[in-house]
């Protein structure tokens, strides 16, 4: 081994705890973006992978009742490679133990033969014997809440009758990945399940023998969706058809989509942020690191080391530092993100998964860190390299320092020569102090990058569940009632108020633009569920025209005044053109508001409801539950706590384990930056501490100095780097925002607070360390070794 | 440039200077270091340089030993010229042609005394071996040992024994004993006399004590960036017979 090559070495020991400071910035940098983008593509290949093995339908379109013999011609759609009918219901069940009533969607099994499309994932039983009326396969979600196994018997309120069945078996979905019930915010396997039951009990059930209500499509791929779906439209309009629609109107698929996309967001904008951020860090820390090689630098010059020969060096020094804190990324970042796929897999339940790894994040990962790291040292290696060996070799001539008040004033009195000293170092190096602000800075923007969503959180939560939708539970109706089922509710035990609504499928559409959504119809004056303007001031709904979310406005490019398209998919199937009367905020879904009366008057169908929100008396709660069980006429409660409790369970499985480990990868980041800015100006200052310790200063006041500037510099980024967390944070929640979630940019103080906190122990702890480090240092003989 | 010293005839100057200037500007303020010096040297031989501080003596070195380069005037090294070097030509002067020694030793610190020298060995042409060139100071028991393990004397001793590793045409040193006692720096001026006679490079040594112009052939009187005076010993005293 050469003698230069030792050095490296040594001095990589020497500097070690610098050096793994600095790898560990750039392990976090690169293990953020492998975990973050691994995590994404694993799940979006698992997804993938589930979908086409199980074959999950393209198409997907529900009927009052349509005769199977449509199933031929619907299979003979151009672009239409496979067609399934069946039978599919939701029916109110009652399952031992629960006081509330769940509700389960019935959905058949073919007579003969296999599931073509959408088929089910068998995980314990077995399939329900097609003679046997009274045996389903639970879906295992709903089966592990309650603890039912193969054998055991749920009660399900089956068209007006009550039926014991029997389970079979237990099995997964591609379709019910996400199992959400109507009405609901939130998936909640306690209260919603699905019970795939043989076609001929569920026929007989419901008097839908030889028919079906309930079709999927499987189309060629490259095949235009859209005019399958038209076509489709038309061969089931006479039979009740209530739209067809593509995978994207699929519930399960758009939520699983929406919280993948959340994923992706978080591990497109956060991790090279990261990425960056260690990068910047790496190059600056390392190149004053460097900088202090000068009179080395000089030496080997002046040997005859040719200044390539020099710099090359350096490169192996910064090379060394970067394979460590590489190798411990793309470790790291490789068990996180297989650590997280899994966890995301069982929260999604996937019955398998495939980590897939990209080696060009890899390579991308490796590439910029080392990037960073060399051009650190080539750029300090290049200002000394340059210089001649005598001028380098000699320590830096005294700077030109400036006073900080000229003139007549001078400084100030009072102001103590060791304060004066910082203020001086500070604004002689303006561009090493402004690096060293900047980079803690970033310490503390990237804390508030990952931390952020919390206060975003509860105030959609506050919004939703406090200010807009504040019944107790919602009463949905298997179908559109009259008017008069609102008092039958409000005689129900424990009732204290209910509120009519009204909800459609339609399609709202403008030029080309059209999106699926569900308009729904309210008293103008409604107390429980309101509807709010952006101000988040309840808005009382106009007599005519239709209030919309502004998601849907600016998916459509609609104003208030504009006409909009209205396409009902139920019923008369009208298609009526409405102005625009408001746009109001919305955070979950895309949403449409209409008076209840001027909706009914526009249906034509005279005064119908689909389900009132209604007020509880909690002691009376039991009774409530009792007897909606018994109520033949409702298929689905929704309950708003358990839908806030589900909310903030769902979110909190999605983004506090991401967020977590980013804000650890963001600690170990600010710790790195600031322990090096610390340490590095302590061998810059050696000299200068050495020179006031034999003037007769003491230790303390020694390391007074140089933790004043570290205090000086931290103190000063802490509101750079809220600034900067706070765009972080924009750009995330940017990314956050799908067609299912507006995610508002809500970041609390204590959100700013946390970061400052962390940085500044951060701060504190390297502040002990270097003090120590001075404490220990016989500052006689760092003054002897030079004059 | 690439040429040993041996292939020119014998008598012919190692070093011709003519009417060398070297201008600082630090800052505002100009310092003229240098103002027009005229000097020749030959081969094997010894010289002592005195001086005050800031009488030019180092910068002189400085640029004669290619770590420095000269606002006008000529330097040349044999027959090839100094002050028309460029980066890289002078970074192989001093590869090839000559060695260093500070005052503060400059050794680097994460390596041993023998691999101090190695650092040096390993880009010269015709080196001896490190263990040669630490016998010559005589640090053959020290070899591994660390700078900071090793005395004053003894680490000035490792930065001469790297600097006549290279088997250097010119040895230049800038106040070798500057940093050391009496007892240790006569050690170091034995080791230096012995090179000299060794190695037959010519040598050059700054220094602020006018004790040891008694052990050089000649002596030069640096004032004010020229040479004022300069004498011939006629007979050169032992490097263990000087003090102070």
């Amino acid at each position: 081994m050469r003698a230069l090559h030792r050095k490296l070495l040594r001095d990589l020991m020497r500097l070690w705890p610098q050096a793994l400071a600095i790898a560990l910035v750039m392990a976090a940098g690169v293990a953020t973006l492998i975990l973050g983008v691994g995590a994404y593509d694993s799940l979006s290949t698992t997804r993938a992978q589930y979908y086409e093995a199980n074959r999950f339908a393209d198409v997907f379109a529900t009927v009052t009742r349509a005769p199977k013999s449509l199933k031929d011609d619907i299979a003979r759609i151009d672009g239409v490679s496979a067609a399934e009918t069946r039978i599919s219901k939701i029916a109110l069940a009652d399952v031992e133990g629960m006081i509330e009533p769940a509700s389960v969607l019935l959905t058949s099994l073919p007579e003969f033969g296999e599931q073509v499309l959408n088929r089910i994932y068998l995980r314990t039983g077995r399939v329900p014997d097609p003679e046997a009326a009274g045996e389903a396969v639970a879906s295992e979600g709903f089966a592990a809440v309650h603890g039912l196994r193969p054998g055991d018997t749920v009660r399900v309120l089956i068209n007006g009758r009550q039926r014991e069945i029997v389970l079979s078996g237990t099995a997964l979905s591609p379709e019910f990945i996400y199992a959400l019930g109507p009405g609901d915010l939130m998936p909640d396997a306690r209260r919603f399940g699905i019970l795939w039951m043989p076609e001929g009990a569920l026929a007989a059930a419901y008097d839908l023998e030889g028919a079906f209500s309930s079709v999927s499509l499987k189309l060629v791929p490259g095949n235009n969706e859209a005019r399958v779906i038209e076509a489709l439209d038309g061969m089931l309009e006479r039979y009740g058809g209530s739209g067809a629609h593509g995978r994207k109107d699929q519930v399960s698929h758009s939520f699983l989509d929406a919280e993948l996309q959340q994923l992706k967001a978080m591990s497109r904008v956060l991790p090279p942020i990261f990425l960056v951020v260690a990068a910047f860090l790496v190059n600056m820390t390392l190149s004053r690191l460097i900088a202090l090689e000068r009179e080395q630098i000089g030496l080997l010059k002046a040997m005859g080391y040719s200044s390539w020969a020099v710099a090359r060096h350096y490169i192996g020094f910064v090379t060394l530092i970067a394979l460590l804190g590489i190798v411990i990324g793309l470790a790291a970042g490789s068990w996180l993100g297989y650590g997280m796929t899994k966890l995301y897999a069982a929260f999604f339940s996937f019955p398998f998964l495939v980590f897939s790894r990209n080696p060009a994040i890899y390579v991308i990962a490796a590439a910029v860190t080392y990037g960073a790291a060399v051009l650190g040292a080539l750029k300090a290696v290049s200002d000394v390299a340059w210089l001649s060996p005598a001028v380098a070799m000699s320590p830096p001539a005294p700077q030109r320092y400036r006073k900080l008040f000229s003139g007549t004033i001078g400084m100030p009195r009072m102001v103590r020569q060791s304060s004066v000293i910082i203020m001086r170092h500070l604004t002689h190096w303006p561009w090493r102090t402004a690096s060293g602000i900047l980079g803690i800075a970033m310490a503390v923007a990237i804390l508030v990058g990952s931390l952020w969503s919390f206060g975003s959180i509860d105030h959609m939560v506050d919004v939703t569940f406090f200010r807009s939708d504040r019944q107790d539970a919602s009463i949905n109706f298997a179908s559109a009632r009259p008017v008069s089922a609102l008092y039958e509710t409000r005689r129900l035990p424990g009732v204290l108020r209910a509120e009519p609504y009204r909800a459609v499928a339609v399609k709202l559409r403008k030029g080309h633009v059209e999106r699926r959504l569900s308009l729904v119809g309210k008293p103008p004056d409604a107390e429980l569920s309101r509807v709010l303007s952006g101000d988040l001031q309840p808005v009382a709904l106009p007599p005519d025209g239709l209030v919309i979310s502004s998601a849907v406005a600016e998916i459509l490019g609609l104003r208030v005044g504009e006409t909009v398209e209205i396409e009902v998919l139920e019923g008369r199937r009208q298609r009526l053109l409405q102005p625009v009367s408001a746009i109001i905020t919305g955070y979950l879904g895309l949403t449409a508001y209409m008076d209840l009366e001027q909706m009914n008057r526009m249906l034509d169908e005279g005064a119908m409801i689909s389900g009132t929100h209604i007020a509880i008396d909690e002691s009376l709660q039991a009774e409530l539950f009792t007897a909606l069980k018994a109520t033949p006429t409702a298929n689905f409660i929704a309950l708003q706590y358990v839908a806030l409790q589900k909310f903030r369970e769902t979110l909190a499985q999605n983004i506090v384990i991401m967020v977590t480990v980013y804000a650890v990868l963001a600690g170990i980041i600010a710790f790195g930056v600031v322990y090096n800015f610390a340490r590095i100006s302590l061998s810059e200052q050696g000299r200068e501490m050495a020179s006031l310790r034999v003037l007769g200063f003491t230790r303390g006041e020694v390391s007074g100095l140089l933790t004043g500037e570290l205090a000086v510099v931290v103190i000063i980024a802490q509101p750079l780097g809220w600034l900067i967390g706070y765009s972080f944070a924009w750009a995330m929640a940017e990314g956050f925002t799908s067609e299912l979630y507006r995610v508002p940019l809500v970041i609390n103080r204590e959100v700013y607070a946390y970061a400052s906190l962390v940085v500044l122990a951060a701060a504190m702890v390297s502040g002990l360390i270097v003090r120590r480090r001075i404490d220990r240092l016989d500052m006689i003989e760092v003054l002897k070794t030079r004059e | 440039m690439a040429q040993a010293a041996a292939e020119i005839e014998p008598d012919a100057p190692v070093f011709r200077i003519r009417g060398l200037s070297k201008v600082y500007c630090t800052g505002d303020v100009e310092v003229h270091a240098l103002r027009g010096v005229d000097f020749e040297a030959r081969r094997g031989e010894f010289i002592v340089i005195l001086g005050p501080s800031g009488s030019g003596k180092s910068t002189f070195l400085n640029i004669i030993g290619g770590l420095d380069s000269a606002t006008s005037g000529e330097a040349q090294f044999l027959d090839h010229s100094l002050t028309r070097q460029n980066e890289a030509g002078l970074t192989r002067y001093r590869r090839d042609h000559v060695g260093f020694i500070f005052q503060f030793y400059n050794l680097v610190p994460s390596l041993t005394a023998r691999e101090n020298v190695q650092l040096v060995t390993e880009i010269a042409r015709h080196p001896m071996t490190p263990e040669e060139a630490l016998a010559l100071v005589g640090l053959e028991d020290r070899m591994d040992h660390f700078p900071a393990q090793l005395s004053g004397g003894e680490q000035q001793r490792v930065a001469i024994a790297r600097a006549i590793a290279k088997r250097p045409d010119v040895l230049l040193c800038d106040e070798p004993t500057g940093a050391l006692d009496s007892k240790t720096g006569i050690k170091v001026l034995e080791a230096l006399t012995r090179v000299n006679a060794e190695i037959g490079a010519t040598t050059l040594v700054i220094t602020h004590n006018a004790a040891i112009r008694e052990i050089a052939d000649r002596v030069v009187n640096f004032a004010n960036g020229t040479i004022v005076s300069e004498q011939r010993n006629a007979a050169r005293k032992l490097a263990s017979e000087v003090s102070w």
